[in-house]
């Protein structure tokens, strides 16, 4: 039990750590790699409370995919530039109501729900008798996703696909005079198209460009 | 006391597994040059000891003995951690690697999900150590990498997806006792070959080592590295691409299951097996370096997205309909 409690606090520390310099650190790119973090000590504790499907897959998704293209897009920046603008103070300061706003919503709403739980205690037992089950939490998860919430599931994918395709419509633009290669005509060359064999006669030359 | 136990227990296991493995990678960059040697008609490295066994080992002691540069305008704290991570992360995914039914350091139910998430965090090595550097060409490596290897982690997801309708676990040790009967290198032959290919992108190994072309770019996001921390980004590489073998035998040539079960054969301990197809699979990987050229960086953004992805996804759903059809879907 103590080494759980180790673990716990050793993950909770780091992940809360590195969610503060997430936002406090002035290279955005260090402020990716915290993020990194944050993502890999929060699966750590997925798996430590025997969720470790979630784990893993925050481990893909997150931290295989998504930092990855945010890294991607960041490195790109000028850092050099941004170090000036960051913690300038005039540039933030008039976003900061509408961030304690935000916050302050989100604060609320995480009181409303662990005050449920501790108001409705029997919440806590349906999730437990779930969690006791002796198939695997993979088993569980496919057997509530694909039966009962089947069409939720789907619409949410059908929404991350629209949002994709809405994302390269948006960007898109089509360029003219830019030569394209076709890998169908490159193949499918004969000799006899590309290649001439002329006879050069003596003193006279040929002329290749017409 | 009990705990110190169980820890000494524990390390004493792991330094089981991972000195054999940092070993057997010194050994397989010998049999890489070797084979990439003989298909040239060049005898390769052979004066160092018999057959030249021991050059991975000269080479390992120069690289310790030199000096390590730290650019003065990188970024020093990444700059240091990206081989670190590299290595980490090419080292800690052999914890579930199952050797026999038995023999495995963690036996995880969701083995296969963790090798893929430990493969597809392999990027941030070359993204760390190309962006720390504060160079061109080790950010142009950097970048070229991150794209390559996001692209052909999708096909190799979907792979993973064939073999996990055919299996019903995500247990490494399940997806080996499925291919009892049958390795599934036969019937999902055409997903062996892209996870091959696959395997060749996600490892920048030639033909698809862009991050690293040396024609163009030096030597990608290792230019500026020296000494022991170039070596480790080596070292790190190579324990990937036998990873990525193992990841291969495992998913389809039956893992530690012996070709045939008759009874010479299954006297010959699982790990036993297991080596032979990792080292079948790497002599591949070596050969396939030897004899082909270096693709096209736009060449090989299409393979990836408008021929291997398609081709995969198709799949999942053929097997899937196969599998539902003559309802031979693994129910448990």
């Amino acid at each position: 039990m103590i080494a759980h409690a180790i673990f716990f606090y050793t993950f909770s520390i780091i992940a809360v750590v590195s969610a503060i310099m997430v936002t406090a650190s002035k290279n955005t790119v260090h402020s990716v790699f915290f993020l990194i973090l944050d993502f890999i000590s929060i699966s750590c504790l997925f798996i430590m409370i025997g969720a470790e499907f979630l784990g893993m897959i925050m481990l893909i998704v997150y931290v295989g995919a998504v930092a990855v293209l945010f890294l991607f897009v960041v490195m790109m920046l000028n850092v050099a530039q941004q170090k000036n603008q960051w913690f300038a103070g005039q540039a933030t300061s008039k976003h900061i109501p509408v961030g304690l706003i935000i916050s302050t919503l989100i604060f609320f709403e995480i009181i409303i729900v662990i005050g449920g739980w501790k108001y409705k205690p029997e919440i806590f037992d349906i999730n437990n008798s779930l969690a006791n089950t002796s198939i695997s939490n993979t088993h569980s998860l496919g057997q509530i996703l694909y039966t009962d919430y089947i069409h939720v599931f789907q619409i949410s994918g059908m929404i991350l696909l629209v949002a994709m395709i809405g994302a390269i419509v948006l960007t898109f633009r089509q360029r003219s005079g830019v030569k394209k290669q076709s890998y169908i005509k490159q193949i499918s060359r004969e000799r006899a198209e590309g290649v001439e064999v002329l006879e050069v006669q003596s003193n006279k030359g040929v002329k290749i460009d017409d | 006391m009990e705990y110190l136990s169980i820890v000494f227990q524990e390390v004493y296991k792991i330094l089981f597994l991972l000195v054999p493995v940092l070993v057997s990678v010194a050994m397989i960059v010998w049999l890489d040059r070797r084979v990439w040697a003989f298909v040239q008609k060049r005898q390769g490295p052979n004066v160092v000891g018999p057959f030249g066994l021991l050059q991975s080992l000269a080479d390992a002691l120069k690289y310790i003995f030199k000096e390590i540069i730290i650019p003065s305008s990188s970024n020093k704290v990444i700059f240091i951690l990206a081989p670190i991570v590299t290595m980490t992360l090419a080292l800690i995914a052999w914890a579930v690697i199952p050797f026999s039914a038995t023999q495995v350091l963690a036996d995880i139910n969701v083995g296969i999900l963790y090798l893929f998430a430990v493969s597809s965090l392999g990027v941030y090595g070359i993204i760390m150590g190309g962006w720390a550097s504060n160079s061109k060409y080790p950010f142009l490596g950097a970048i070229r990498s991150a794209a390559q290897m996001v692209s052909y982690e999708v096909s190799i997801g979907v792979i993973i997806i064939n073999v996990l309708l055919c299996v019903g676990s995500l247990n490494l040790n399940d997806i080996v006792i499925a291919q009892q009967n049958m390795w599934f290198v036969i019937p999902l032959f055409p997903m062996f070959v892209i996870f091959f290919i696959s395997a060749l992108a996600e490892t920048n190994r030639p033909p698809f080592d862009l991050p690293e072309a040396e024609a163009e770019l030096v030597a990608g996001y290792q230019t500026e590295y020296s000494g022991m921390m170039y070596a480790m980004f080596w070292l790190g590489e190579y324990a990937n691409i036998l990873l990525m073998c193992a990841m291969g035998a495992i998913l389809f040539l039956g893992g530690w299951m012996s070709p045939i079960d008759v009874y010479p054969f299954t006297l010959v301990p699982g790990a036993i097996w297991l080596i032979l197809k990792i080292l079948l699979l790497f002599i591949l990987f070596a050969l396939v370096k030897a004899i082909v050229p270096r693709y096209r960086y736009d060449q090989l953004m299409r393979l990836g997205w408008k021929v291997f992805l398609p081709l995969s996804l198709i799949w999942v759903v053929l097997t899937a309909s196969y599998l539902f059809y003559f309802n031979l879907l693994p129910v448990n």
